[in-house]
């Protein structure tokens, strides 16, 4: 199955972004990152790390689990809960410029969930969104305000994002 | 997950893994300034409770409303149950409002099961007679792991009121089924006979028991369920069963002392122990809340093998 971005892609597309953040946000100060469980994490880690290297100063990352937030939970009668995870966010939100990351944009609804959850911690200045990969097909009015990679996929398309952190390596594929 | 929460022996290693795991999770939305996440909106949630019960049934309830549940709380002193009605009936009335879940707390052993059997709603065993207290194992279970990692290999002192504790048989159930090696003493005429085939080793004396322990997990002397003289006076029962800070010396040195609570001070456990540096008591109840969320976050996904069965 083809793989559309290696580790040296990813790497570059990743400080990519970090500089589009860096030049649109005038002043890293009230920027804070917070990365949706699991594979989002990683990448806010590793966006907050390359967004400070750039500003000379340390940008605050979280970890959102959207999971109790869910809309598709409790649909079915058959099949086990989903694993919740960790949420950790250390520092108040209020006033912070929130950049929301994960790993593929597709549906919409996690991120939808993500907006619900985030806004029980407080009320941020702005929140914007970041995306590795945007592979189309919304069920809801989202839209990504950074994107890694538009990758235009059918339906029965899975799009697999690996990151070193959790799987060992750096890589999207495609899988049919 | 079954369909209900009757019994320690309704889970597997892995479900119990699973509880304890998302009950960490579920500790952090005690920490948040809003606790509450949408998860269980639109279910309904009885609470049943046939016997008194504080902190159970607040936890119960803390937690039901956290994840955002409509609760209801039926105690036996208000309801028709004083005016004869037998638990099936009083079940099958609630079950007629169609309720997702009930929590059943009662005084007769299976009681729970009696209601599994009659009631479509999930049924989760906040404590039934003598027989289990589920939930009351997997925080415990949960509090031990916070201290002590992993729970295979420790060493695990029960003491007290065997007999009458239900418990000890939820705890036993759950620690031995982990790994963990379970010393229990108390006085002979509260040891049931064959305790040792649940896997527990019955130690000759408490200090016995509580050389080398991991934990100490002291029972309550439960005075309500004794019919009968099981031991000369409570005085001569601290002198001989009580948790002092002598005999915790005896354990590790860092141990943790556990009391599912109500304690009686003096009796099965001194105060100085009870508020000691060794004591986790406290922290069993806060845990309490976060272990029942989860228990009623993946009791109330689908049943595993329904299709199958």
């Amino acid at each position: 199955m083809p793989i559309v971005l290696d580790g040296d892609r990813i790497g570059r597309t990743l400080t990519r972004i970090a500089h589009e953040i860096f030049e649109r946000s005038r002043g890293v100060e009230e920027i804070a990152f917070v990365g949706i469980q699991r594979r989002g994490v990683h990448l806010a880690r590793r966006l907050a790390v390359l967004v400070g290297d750039i500003a000379k100063s340390e940008v605050p990352v979280g970890a959102l689990d959207i999971t109790l937030y869910r809309d598709d939970l409790m649909r079915h009668s058959i099949g086990a809960q989903p694993v919740v995870g960790q949420t950790n966010i250390t520092f108040s939100i209020d006033d912070k410029r929130i950049l929301l990351v994960d790993d593929v944009l597709y549906t919409g609804r996690t991120i939808r969930a993500a907006l619900d959850a985030l806004l029980e911690f407080g009320r941020p200045k702005s929140i914007q969104l970041v995306v590795l990969v945007d592979r189309g097909h919304r069920e809801l009015p989202i839209k990504a305000d950074y994107v890694g990679k538009n990758l235009p996929t059918s339906l029965s398309q899975s799009v697999q994002v690996r990151v070193m952190e959790v799987d060992g390596t750096d890589e999207v594929e495609i899988q049919e | 997950m079954k369909k209900d929460l009757l019994s320690i022996d309704d889970l597997s290693a892995d479900e119990i893994y699973r509880v304890l795991e998302t009950a960490t999770a579920m500790r952090e939305i005690g920490e948040r300034p809003i606790k509450k996440v949408p998860t269980l909106r639109g279910k309904t949630v009885v609470n049943l409770f046939y016997e008194p019960s504080t902190r159970t049934r607040t936890s119960f309830e803390i937690a039901e409303k956290r994840l955002s549940a409509d609760t209801l709380n039926i105690a036996v002193a208000a309801s028709s149950v004083l005016k004869g009605e037998t638990l099936a009936d009083t079940a099958m009335n609630i079950e007629a409002m169609s309720p997702d879940m009930i929590v059943l707390r009662h005084s007769s052993s299976g009681a729970g099961h009696l209601l599994s059997r009659i009631c479509r709603s999930r049924i989760i065993n906040a404590g039934d007679g003598l027989h289990e207290h589920p939930t009351q194992a997997l925080l415990d279970a949960f509090t031990i792991r916070q201290h002590k990692r992993e729970i295979a290999g420790l060493k695990v002192a029960i003491i007290g009121d065997l007999m009458h504790s239900r418990v000890l048989r939820s705890n036993v159930l759950l620690l031995t089924k982990l790994g963990a090696h379970v010393f229990v003493s108390g006085p002979p005429t509260l040891v049931p006979r064959g305790i040792e085939q649940l896997g527990v080793t019955v130690a000759a004396t408490i200090d016995e028991a509580v050389r080398d322990a991991d934990v100490v997990m002291m029972l309550r002397i439960q005075q309500e369920r004794m019919q009968g003289a099981y031991f000369p006076s409570l005085r001569e029962y601290f002198n001989l069963f009580g948790m002092t800070e002598e005999r915790v010396r005896r354990a590790r040195r860092d141990v943790i002392i556990m009391h599912p609570g109500p304690m009686n001070r003096g009796v099965e456990i001194a105060s100085e122990v009870a508020d000691g540096p060794y004591s986790v008591i406290l922290e069993q109840v806060a845990n309490g809340v976060a272990v029942r969320m989860a228990v009623l976050y993946l009791l109330a996904g689908g049943v595993e093998h329904e299709a199958a069965a």
